[in-house]
């Protein structure tokens, strides 16, 4: 899939430039760009570090078993097959948790943990195909599932807005509506899949 | 102080001191896990790279902005603000160019004018779709993805809807 979108944004951005004659611009951002990448990735290096620091911790002392214990009965019924108290279960809660909680960017190397446990644990024959737990966690998170967007909420207050936080309730039931459709194209897409097999 | 900032702080010391009573190797366990943490940003890079680049020279071509203006019409049409146009396309993509352009409509039309709202929405339940896919799958090198961006583009598309439609009714 990669493939194509990266070949795709490429063709796109070379033909766009040539009809707007912003060749030079396109010229400078691929030089450019490459280091701010790698900018990019020293600062999530940072974070990725930290989290998966206090993951460790939170993991070797037995508290993130009490946490999934917790959530297990929600999430057992989005991630069929995935043994409970496993620590598939344990990173799946935590990246949750973080998402909802919007904790710095701390659902991105729980959530890359989660993968990686669902892998192990489901240990498909085709390992280039992605499982449908693993699609599931990955969709999940390109819904927003933060309770407070702190970002909209800041940049509003720097703009001048009378009423920040007015938008929440919006938010909400953005996300929910979002999320909501998100795993039903999931479900159904799933279930289309195991009809044509048969 | 807010609650927030309370939260991350309380996390640290929580989770170190519950490690240190139930007898944990804390500060082994600690460095371990950063040292984890270095191998994933070594696997998850490459693809990272790869999508920073190419959507920066997607920006630079102005190819958003032509693809927003063709795209205005329908928009309109359908009573989607068009100043978010170009938020909505960028934000699957990229966080840091979503968020400038989120600047840029509060600059122009404010914050708590129609369109502002509606960005303010989209932005705060929305995620960088593209971005997390190719970081997640990248952990797991599954080229195959089945049906995952159906699923999750058909959730911004759903997101850009509600969103106008919320801000329409309740604010």
């Amino acid at each position: 899939m990669m493939k194509y979108i990266m070949t795709g944004l490429v063709a796109a951005a070379f033909v766009f430039a040539a009809l707007t004659g912003r060749m030079e611009e396109l010229s400078t951002s691929f030089l450019e760009e490459c280091g701010n990448a790698v900018q990019l990735a020293i600062t999530l290096t940072g974070v990725i570090v930290l989290w998966s620091g206090l993951m460790r911790v939170a993991q070797s002392s037995g508290l993130t078993e009490k946490l999934a214990a917790l959530a297990a009965p929600v999430l057992s019924k989005l991630f069929g097959g995935l043994k409970r108290g496993g620590k598939a279960m344990q990173y799946i809660t935590l990246n949750i948790t973080a998402n909802i909680l919007g904790l710095g960017n701390a659902s991105t190397p729980f959530g890359i943990a989660a993968m990686r446990e669902i892998e192990r644990e489901e240990r498909s024959p085709d390992p280039q195909t992605a499982s449908a737990n693993m699609i599931t966690l990955t969709v999940m998170n390109t819904a927003s599932l933060q309770l407070i967007p702190t970002t909209a909420a800041a940049l509003r207050l720097k703009y001048g807005s009378a009423a920040p936080m007015e938008i929440l309730p919006c938010v909400w039931i953005s996300s929910v509506c979002t999320l909501a459709a998100a795993l039903t194209c999931c479900a159904v897409c799933r279930r289309a899949e195991r009809r044509r097999r048969l | 102080m807010s609650f927030s900032d309370f939260m991350i702080p309380a996390m640290f010391a929580g989770v170190l001191l519950y490690g240190l009573f139930r007898g944990t190797d804390v500060f082994g366990e600690f460095t371990e896990g950063v040292r984890e943490g270095l191998r994933t940003v070594y696997d998850v890079f490459p693809s990272l790279f790869c999508l920073v680049v190419t959507v920066a020279a997607f920006r630079a071509s102005g190819g958003t902005q032509l693809v927003t203006g063709l795209l205005a019409p329908l928009l309109d049409a359908a009573g989607f603000p068009p100043e978010c146009g170009e938020l909505m396309l960028l934000r699957p993509f990229s966080g840091s160019g979503a968020t400038a352009i989120y600047e840029q409509i509060l600059r122009s039309s404010g914050p708590d004018s129609r369109a502002g709202r509606v960005a303010s929405v989209i932005l705060g339940s929305s995620e960088t779709t593209f971005y997390t896919m190719s970081v997640y799958f990248a952990a797991v090198k599954a080229k195959k993805t089945r049906y995952a961006l159906a699923a999750a583009l058909l959730g911004d598309i759903v997101c850009a809807a509600v969103s106008t439609a919320a801000v329409n009714i309740l604010l």
